[in-house]
């Protein structure tokens, strides 16, 4: 059966075992490429997990002007090939997700490839495997319905971009198929005096 | 097949390739001093011109590519800024591509071994293609046999005795590239085969085949002057066929796999003085958090590639999705999410 990834950002505890056990894969040794990002510290405690989405028409390598990001056919999408990548930081600013991360004292660009060495061989990802809460799942889709509620969501579009992603995320089974993201929703949502019990 | 040749690839393949052949005609002397046993390793060169220059102007007319490419020349050449430019071109490639400190700053060891390799290429290209395109050669000096004089482009340059040591570095310094090349490869083979995360995502042709070309063209050549030195010449000619026949598939593998990066490389350089632009110029705000994130000139100049690659994430109230920075469009996921749910909890 294949294996999926699927990202529940409701079910973030913001515990940082991800973002520890990442710097712990083979591929990146020492250095964590996943985000863990506070929503609004100010105000909330909610924290979103954010790995490379892996886009089947990945923006990064499209914007890359050094060919420096390849896609493998099952459809990862790697790293910056390091001979290649010129550290110009499009792929950067490009990706919708927010993903690839800069390093600015190799002058390369860095970003979750799912680690490849665990995931080529059947394993689970670094991340996926230490997250306590399931926000970060990697399995198969079976295992998943049999045992979650909602749907997993693959596709997302930005204005007028669509985006097909190899990671889904967790939305209501009522939600579309392609989910229009929308930039004017607020990072806290008041609480109605009412919704708080004592 | 031919027809499915890009255009402007072709012309300046074959404008580079021409510019190359008359080079050796004129450089040689009218062919003079050019040796017809080494028109092998012409032919491969020239062949290996034509498709550098060839896939190099594909390369450049990719959108983000050209945009580069564009703004790069546009930055360095403004009059106001051309000298203090050139100098910082110069400190630029002292440091990133003779001393190649960044792959330092990434892992000692790697840069070790990029280092020696590298530099044991560069030295090697630049003694042996003049040599072979008939630039320079050397002859006994008349007045005084025991001197040899380099000539370079038919006029000479320098005479030096042959039995000195300047002679032995002279006619040794294949060898001294051969052995560099050889521990910086033996370095890079060691981590292809024991380091996990190079494990997984190496492949045979772009990883494995570049490092046993030089490899072998390396070792051959060291055997010609093991040969030539302490064999009395055994075996000599088929070494050399050998050795003529690793470096002509060496330069006929240059535009096709790793090596490539050689020319593309040097692109950094002409991103340097873009971020340098960019920092000293208006800063791009998030519409979401106010925050800078990007230098302007970056943010607009992505918005025309993406643009051009059919990717447009403009929204209908105007705003674009390179207005919004990185980190915003993280939590924007996780936001929509929350939203779809309706308010706070989980499915
Ligand atoms: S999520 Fe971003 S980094 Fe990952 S493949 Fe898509 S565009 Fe590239
Ligand atoms: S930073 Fe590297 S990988 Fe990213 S777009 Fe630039 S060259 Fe490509």
């Amino acid at each position: 059966m294949e294996n999926v990834f699927i990202i529940d950002p409701a079910r973030c505890i913001g515990c940082q075992a991800c973002v520890q056990a990442c710097s712990e894969c083979g591929t990146h040794r020492g250095t964590s490429m996943i985000h863990l990002e506070y929503i609004h510290r100010e105000s909330t405690i909610q924290t979103t997990p954010q790995v490379c989405m892996h886009c089947e028409n990945p923006t990064c390598a499209q914007v890359c002007p050094a060919d420096a990001i390849k896609q493998n056919p099952d459809g990862i999408v790697h790293t910056s090939l390091k001979p290649r990548c010129i550290g110009c930081q499009n792929c950067v600013l490009a990706c919708p997700f927010g993903v690839p991360k800069y390093l600015s004292d190799a002058d390369q660009m860095i970003k979750c490839d799912m680690c490849y060495d665990r995931t080529s061989v059947g394993k689970r990802p670094m991340c996926a495997t230490v997250c306590p809460s399931e926000a970060l799942y990697f399995g198969t889709l079976e295992e998943w319905k049999a045992r979650r509620r909602g749907k997993p969501v693959n596709q997302w579009r930005f204005g007028r971009q669509t985006v097909t992603t190899n990671v889904y995320m967790v939305l209501p089974e009522s939600a579309p198929k392609e989910v229009r993201i929308d930039v004017r929703l607020k990072d806290v949502v008041s609480i109605k005096r009412e919704e708080v019990s004592v | 097949m031919l027809s499915q040749l890009d255009k402007k690839g072709t012309r300046n393949g074959v404008a580079a390739t021409l510019l190359l052949v008359v080079a050796i005609y004129l450089g040689s002397g009218k062919l003079k001093h050019f040796d017809p046993a080494l028109i092998a390793y012409t032919s491969a060169t020239v062949f290996a011109t034509f498709g550098i220059v060839y896939r190099y102007s594909v390369w450049l007319q990719k959108p983000p590519t050209a945009m580069y490419w564009r703004r790069g020349w546009q930055l360095f050449m403004r009059p106001s800024r051309l000298p203090a430019n050139c100098l910082h071109l110069l400190r630029l490639l002292v440091q990133n591509i003779g001393l190649q400190k960044f792959i330092s700053n990434r892992d000692p060891l790697r840069w070790l071994a990029h280092f020696l390799m590298s530099w044991g290429c560069i030295l090697a290209v630049a003694v042996t293609f003049p040599l072979v395109f008939g630039w320079v050669h050397f002859e006994a000096d008349p007045q005084n046999q025991e001197y040899y004089v380099a000539m370079v482009f038919g006029t000479a340059a320098g005479r030096f005795p042959a039995y000195s040591w300047v002679g032995w570095v002279t006619f040794h310094i294949l060898d001294f590239c051969a052995v560099a090349i050889i521990i910086g490869m033996a370095i890079a083979m060691k981590r292809r085969m024991s380091d996990r995360g190079a494990m997984s995502v190496q492949t045979f042709g772009m990883d494995f085949l570049p490092l046993i070309m030089l490899f072998s063209v390396c070792v051959t050549g060291l055997m010609l002057t093991v040969s030539a030195l302490w064999l009395q010449g055994h075996s000599y000619s088929f070494l050399a066929l050998l050795h003529a026949f690793s470096v002509i598939v060496t330069l006929i593998y240059l535009p096709f796999g790793k090596f490539f990066h050689i020319f593309q490389r040097p692109a950094n350089l002409g991103v340097q003085f873009y971020k340098q632009e960019g920092r000293e110029t208006e800063q791009a705000v998030c519409v979401r958090c106010q925050q800078p994130y990007a230098s302007k000139l970056h943010v607009e100049d992505l918005k025309v590639v993406l643009k051009e690659l059919d990717m447009e994430p403009e929204f209908e109230d105007g705003t674009h999705y390179q207005d919004i920075c990185p980190a915003c469009r993280r939590k924007l996921m996780a936001i929509n999410q929350r939203e779809a749910i309706g308010g706070h909890g989980y499915l």
